[in-house]
C-alpha cells in the first residue's frame, strides 16, 4: 500500500471563531479521497472536539492527520499545562474549563468522551507543565 | 449519472474573463478557460452568487418568456411571495393577483398558501417521535443540492415534505381541473413565477424522485415589468388573496422557522454562513434545535438573484402588507386522535437526496490517494497565493487541476516568471559566472 497521506494544521490557540477549521479541511479531503461517510462524520466529529480543547486548555497547539486507505491517524499535540488526572478528565461532564468559556457554550465536559466515542482508538499522553499529545485511530469501514 | 441541468448561462460577448465570479463561487464550480467563465455542472449549485456578482452582466439565469407559454388554454400563475414586495406604494396583494390575470394568466394561486399548508404539516411532522432532529428545511433547492453534494451524514435530517411551489402547482392544477372539466391536462400550464434560478433547475431536472408538478419558470424581474404596465390601483380589486402572515413570511429567513411555533430553532442566510451552520450541525456542535432553515440567498427568497428589489427594502415592504393580515389562512384542523399527525402520502419526497460524491478525485480510493499525493507535491511548488490569473480559484484548486489533466503547471504566472527569470539570469550571465 502506498504511502500515509499527510495533513498538517496549525491550531491558533488565541482564537475561538477559527477554531474547528482544520476539521473542515480534513472533511474537505476526505470527501476527495472517497471515504465512507460515516468515517469522514467520525474523525469530523474527534478533530472538531480535539481542536476546541486545545483552544481553550493549551493555548493552541498542531494537528497532524495521517490517511491510510484503511485507517485515519489523528495526532493533536499541544505545549499546554498536561492533564493532571485523565481518568477524571475522561468522565461526561467533568470540565475544568473556566467560567468564560463555559458561558460561551464550550467546556461541557464532553470532549474527551465524544472523542473517545467517535474514534475505534486513543491514547493520551501527557505531562503536567509540558503538555499533551492525543492519538487517535479510526478505522475506515 | 446524468448531467444535473443548471439554469445560469453566459453571455460570451459581455464575459471578459476577469475572475470575479470564480472567486465568489462556494463550489469552485468556476473556472476561467481561453478567456471566458466556464462552470462545472457537476459542482454547481445553482445559488446564482455568479449572477449577482457579475461585473459585466454575462451570467444570466434562464428561464422562460411568458411568450413562449401564451398558447396554452389555461395558464396558472403562482407566484411566491417575494414577487408582493416588489413594489412600492402597495397596501394590497390582490392588486398583484388582479394585475396577473390582466396580462394574461387565466388563474392564480399564491404559493403563499401552500407555504401555509406546509408550515401546519411541519409542526405535525416535528412531532413525531422517530424523527431525527434537527430537521432541515426543504424548501431552497440550493441547500439541499449542496447538502446531496457534501453532507453526506445530513441527508436524512432533510424535511421530506415538498416545498410550498410543489404542493401549489399541485393544488392549483387540482382545481384547475374541478372548476374546468373541459381542460385537458396538456391544456394547463402551472408557471411559477420565480425570485432565483435554483427553482428552474429544480423544476428542469425533477427532484427526489419526482416530475415537477410545475411547467414552466418565468423570473420575478419580467413579470414585475410586465405587472408595472396593467397593474391599475384607481380600480378596487376583488378581494382573492387566501394568504396569511405564516405565507408572506416565507419570503424573507425567520419566516418558515417562526411557523413551527417552536423557538428551538435555527435559521440562517447566504451561502457561507449556511456551509458554515451545516459544517456545526455535522460536527455536532449546535444547541439542541428541533428546526434549521437554510435560505442561500442573502435575507431569504427576496434576496434571489431575479428579483428586482433590494433584499432588505422587499423585507420591510412584506411586513408592511402582513400587519393586518391573519395569522394563517390555510389551517389544518385538529380532531384531537391519530388523524391529528396524519400527511397526506402526496405532500412527502418520494426519496431523501442521496450523497453524490462528485468531490472525489477518481471512482477508485487507491487513485484518488496517489492524486491526493501529487496534488500535495504540485502544491509545494505553487505561491499558494490564490491570484486567479491560472483561471482557478485558488492554487489547491489548481493543482487538483493540473492532476486531473485540465491544466498544466507552466499556466501559473508566478511559475512562470519564476522559469523566465532563469533563463534571462542564464543568459546574462553567459560566462560571466552571474557576477558572484
Amino acid at each position: 500500500m502506498s504511502e500515509a497521506l499527510h495533513f498538517h494544521f496549525n491550531v491558533d490557540g488565541e482564537n475561538f471563531t477559527s477554531a474547528g477549521e482544520a476539521s473542515v479541511q480534513v472533511k474537505k479531503k476526505l470527501r476527495q479521497l472517497g471515504m465512507p461517510p460515516e468515517t469522514i462524520r467520525c474523525v469530523s466529529i474527534a478533530m472538531y472536539e480535539g481542536e476546541i480543547n486545545m483552544v481553550i486548555h493549551a493555548g493552541g497547539g498542531n494537528a497532524d492527520v495521517y490517511v491510510n486507505e484503511d485507517e485515519i491517524v489523528i495526532v493533536l499535540e499541544d505545549h499546554g499545562p498536561g492533564i493532571p488526572n485523565v481518568e477524571l478528565a475522561m468522565q461526561e461532564g467533568y470540565s475544568t474549563a473556566p467560567e468564560t468559556i463555559r458561558s460561551l457554550g464550550f467546556g461541557a465536559g464532553m470532549g474527551l468522551p465524544n472523542m473517545k466515542r467517535y474514534t475505534d482508538d486513543m491514547k493520551i499522553d501527557t505531562v503536567i507543565g509540558t503538555g499533551t499529545t492525543i492519538t487517535m485511530k479510526v478505522y475506515v469501514k | 449519472m446524468d448531467s444535473y441541468k443548471h439554469s445560469v448561462s453566459l453571455d460570451v460577448e459581455k464575459c471578459k474573463g476577469c475572475t470575479t465570479c470564480l472567486r465568489h463561487c462556494p463550489t469552485e464550480a468556476i473556472r476561467i478557460r481561453d478567456g471566458h467563465a466556464v462552470i462545472n455542472p457537476d459542482r454547481c449549485i445553482d445559488c446564482g452568487e455568479c449572477i449577482r456578482v457579475c461585473p459585466n452582466k454575462a451570467k444570466k439565469a434562464s428561464y422562460q418568456k411568458f411568450d413562449s407559454i401564451r398558447d396554452y388554454k389555461w395558464k396558472i400563475a403562482l407566484p411566491a411571495p417575494t414577487l408582493y414586495g416588489q413594489f412600492d406604494n402597495l397596501d394590497d396583494i390582490d392588486y398583484i393577483l388582479q394585475g396577473l390575470l390582466d396580462m394574461g394568466f387565466d388563474d392564480v394561486y399564491e404559493v403563499s398558501r401552500a407555504a401555509e399548508l406546509v408550515s401546519a404539516y411541519t409542526r405535525r411532522y416535528l412531532k413525531r417521535e422517530d424523527v431525527k432532529k434537527p430537521v432541515i428545511s426543504s424548501a431552497c433547492p440550493v441547500i439541499i443540492r449542496l447538502i446531496s453534494l457534501r453532507f453526506p451524514s445530513l441527508c436524512d435530517k432533510v424535511l421530506p415534505i415538498l416545498p410550498p411551489m410543489e404542493i401549489a402547482a399541485m393544488l392549483a392544477r387540482e382545481k384547475a381541473h374541478e372548476e374546468h372539466p373541459e381542460l385537458r391536462d396538456e391544456d394547463i400550464c402551472v408557471c411559477f413565477i420565480s425570485p432565483c434560478p435554483a427553482k428552474v433547475s429544480y423544476v428542469n431536472n425533477g427532484f427526489a424522485g419526482r416530475k415537477s408538478y410545475v411547467d414552466a419558470v418565468i423570473s420575478i424581474s419580467d413579470v414585475y415589468f410586465a405587472l408595472l404596465g396593467v397593474m391599475d390601483k384607481r380600480k378596487e380589486p376583488p378581494p382573492v388573496s387566501q394568504s396569511g402572515m405564516i405565507g408572506i413570511g416565507w419570503a424573507s429567513t425567520g419566516g418558515e422557522s417562526s411557523a413551527i411555533f417552536n423557538d428551538k430553532y435555527l435559521a440562517a442566510d447566504g451561502i457561507e454562513n449556511v456551509i458554515h451552520v451545516l459544517d456545526q450541525i455535522e460536527d455536532g456542535n449546535i444547541p439542541e434545535l428541533e428546526f434549521i432553515e437554510l435560505n442561500a440567498c442573502n435575507g431569504g427568497c427576496v434576496g434571489g438573484a431575479m428579483a428586482v428589489e433590494n433584499p432588505y427594502i422587499a423585507k420591510a415592504r412584506l411586513q408592511t402588507l402582513r400587519r393586518y393580515l391573519p395569522v394563517s389562512r390555510n389551517w389544518l384542523y385538529n380532531n384531537g386522535d391519530e388523524s391529528d399527525s396524519w400527511i397526506p402520502d402526496a405532500y412527502f419526497f418520494e426519496e431523501l437526496p442521496t450523497y453524490q460524491p462528485f468531490a472525489q478525485l477518481s471512482g477508485s480510493r487507491s487513485e484518488s490517494f496517489k492524486m491526493m499525493a501529487d496534488i500535495q507535491k504540485i502544491m509545494e511548488r505553487l505561491p499558494d497565493i490564490d491570484c486567479g490569473s491560472c483561471g482557478a480559484p485558488s492554487c489547491h484548486a489548481f493543482a487538483e487541476d493540473v492532476v486531473h489533466g485540465e491544466a498544466k503547471e507552466t499556466d501559473c504566472v508566478i511559475r512562470m516568471r519564476e522559469q523566465i527569470r532563469q533563463i534571462l539570469a542564464q543568459q546574462k550571465g553567459g560566462g560571466q559566472d552571474d557576477g558572484k
